[in-house]
């Protein structure tokens, strides 16, 4: 446990130590706030919802997460310092697991600083705070898994470029399984069994029940199984990777 | 004590490391010595749990790298090669994340950083990024964050590299007192740190050990090993080389052909005659000239016996494995 704080506490202070993560809650913040009141036309639709706020968080975290997690292995591996935290009494668990909720908790700040959305709605009228909670968790989870993906990425190239387009690649891919265009499209290949079952592992669908309020144990239990499965897959890959 | 026991690791076809075997006690300073690329680093990265091993392996302070990795990590102090550090943090802060891993809370964490940083010499840099720091500084660094916790057992992949022949002085003093009660060892590719610093060298050449002993044991390897150096004046080298060598065990007698110095005063230097005597294996010869040398009655101006170079040992046990 103290090394998973030891760890945690240094790559989350590594974050607001460098202008990376001021520019990140910036972009993070105009960008949802932008498209909600710009492109969804927040104000015009004259309803005390935050759905036009949350409806663009997948696809804004599709290119911001991958932007803060790209640095978690690459960064380690390409500086050498990786040798220096695997010599350490530390295991491989308690490094993967600090890292990854260092990052998590640093979206998690961004995505709290969009509080005055809920102000406004509030403000506005008489919103539904039980979906506003549920959205939230929802964005927070996707983001998580979002992170997970790109982790594992990041344990994968020394080169941080590389590490983000293969991570935005994937978070698509993960997320358009679930879209109806992809669907429709598998549909015509496969039974509608199997087309249903690949969807059924997209971050899309599963984030969409949370957006209507719904708190569903199946999505807890896909978020964070997906989230626990990559990180194993980077303990594979990182123990591969590591030396070379 | 570490212990390595048959530890091999192959990348691919190449053998990196090929059954290597060894031990070191208490108070030993073992200087790890082979051309680059011969599998310095990589055993070192294997005693220290970064590297998995191929086969064979190895224990510290009776701690198995295999099985018991975080035992080991937490038993020794490790300077990567070209100490790698989080740039973006500052010296403090980085030790501070050391000492915390290292299980040290509190007021001892505190205690601990500020007494290393005063051993190393960076108190004046205690709160600059680590990024800004010189070579030296940076490498002064990597030495505070594996000596932090006091380790029985330091693994030094090249300590002075990259450092000015002062802060060199300055390391290998800091690794000779430490030597005493610890076990360290260091790998290097300047031969007069090891003659200055270790007590024991092991030269490597493409992944095997070629050679395990003290300096003076290695140097005992070499051809010149008890050699004698002459300077003669006024003689006939030629004639001087053939009766050298029907001197009882002399094995040849060379002739040294030294860029004639030309600040020496006139004439003087063409008159000299240098010579190197081998003796037989084995043989000890210095008496021997000495006697000849004034039965002749030639005028010496200097004599000297040689201990052996640790080059020459060095180049004929690892030339050909050079290139791995």
């Amino acid at each position: 446990m103290r090394n998973f704080k030891a760890i945690f506490k240094r790559e989350l202070k590594s974050y607001f130590e460098s202008p990376v993560a001021y520019v990140f809650i910036v972009i993070f913040l105009l960008a949802t706030t932008g498209c909600t009141f710009f492109i969804s036309k927040f104000f015009e639709n004259r309803a005390a919802t935050l759905e036009p706020f949350f409806v663009w968080h997948p696809w804004l975290y599709l290119f911001l997460v991958p932007a803060v997690g790209m640095r978690l292995w690459s960064e380690e591996r390409k500086s050498g310092t990786i040798e220096l935290l695997f010599t350490l009494p530390v295991t491989m668990e308690q490094a993967l697991v600090g890292k990854f909720f260092a990052a998590w908790l640093f979206v998690g700040i961004a995505l709290f600083m969009t509080f005055p959305m809920v102000i406004t709605v509030a403000y506005l009228g008489s919103p539904d705070y039980g979906i506003i909670f549920a959205s939230y968790l929802g964005s927070f989870l996707l983001a998580g898994a979002f992170l997970a993906v790109t982790c594992l990425f990041s344990a994968m190239s020394k080169n941080q470029v590389i590490s983000f387009v293969l991570s935005v690649v994937a978070c698509f891919a993960m997320l358009m399984l679930g879209v109806g265009v992809f669907t429709d499209f598998l549909n015509r290949f496969f039974p509608v069994w199997l087309s249903e079952s690949i969807s059924a592992f997209s971050f899309f669908t599963h984030y969409q029940g949370f957006q209507r309020g719904l708190i569903d144990s199946r999505a807890l239990v896909y978020f964070i199984s997906i989230i626990a499965f990559m990180l194993a897959a980077n303990a594979v890959v990182l123990e591969r990777k590591k030396s070379e | 004590m570490i212990a390595v026991q048959s530890l091999s690791r192959h990348f691919g076809t190449i053998k990196a490391v090929d059954d290597i075997s060894f031990n070191v006690g208490k108070g030993e300073i073992l200087g790890f010595l082979g051309p680059n690329g011969a599998g310095k680093s990589t055993t070192m990265k294997m005693i220290t749990t970064f590297l998995a091993p191929t086969s064979g392996t190895a224990s510290v302070g009776g701690c198995d790298i295999i099985d018991q990795p975080i035992e080991v990590r937490a038993r020794i102090g490790y300077l990567p090669e070209s100490s790698p550090s989080y740039k973006d943090m500052n010296v403090y802060d980085f030790l501070m994340f050391a000492a915390e891993i290292r299980g040290y809370d509190g007021s001892e964490r505190i205690d601990r950083v500020k007494k290393i940083m005063e051993t190393c010499n960076l108190k004046e840099v205690a709160y600059q990024q680590i990024d800004t720091l010189s070579k030296g500084f940076r490498q002064r660094v990597g030495f505070a964050q594996a000596f932090l916790h006091d380790p029985e057992y330091l693994i030094l992949d090249e300590p002075t590299d990259g450092l000015d022949p002062n802060q060199k002085q300055e390391v290998r003093n800091l690794i000779k007192s430490m030597g005493r009660e610890k076990c360290i060892i260091l790998s290097t590719h300047i031969l007069e740190e090891v003659e200055a610093v270790c007590t024991r060298a092991i030269i490597i050449g493409s992944g095997k050990i070629v050679a395990d002993g003290s300096p003076a044991d290695l140097k005992a390897k070499s051809k010149r090993h008890g050699a004698v150096y002459l300077e003669l004046e006024n003689v006939d080298s030629n004639e001087v080389m053939t009766s050298l060598e029907k001197v009882q065990g002399v094995d040849k007698a060379e002739k040294i052909n030294a860029e004639a110095p030309a600040s020496e005063e006139g004439g003087k230097a063409g008159n000299l005659s240098r010579v190197r005597v081998y003796p037989m294996f084995g043989k000890s010869i210095a008496h021997e000239i000495a006697s000849f040398v004034r039965q002749k009655n030639w005028k010496l101006e200097r004599f000297s016996v040689e201990e052996g170079d640790l080059n020459e040992v060095f180049y004929n046990l690892t030339k050909g494995g050079a290139a791995r």
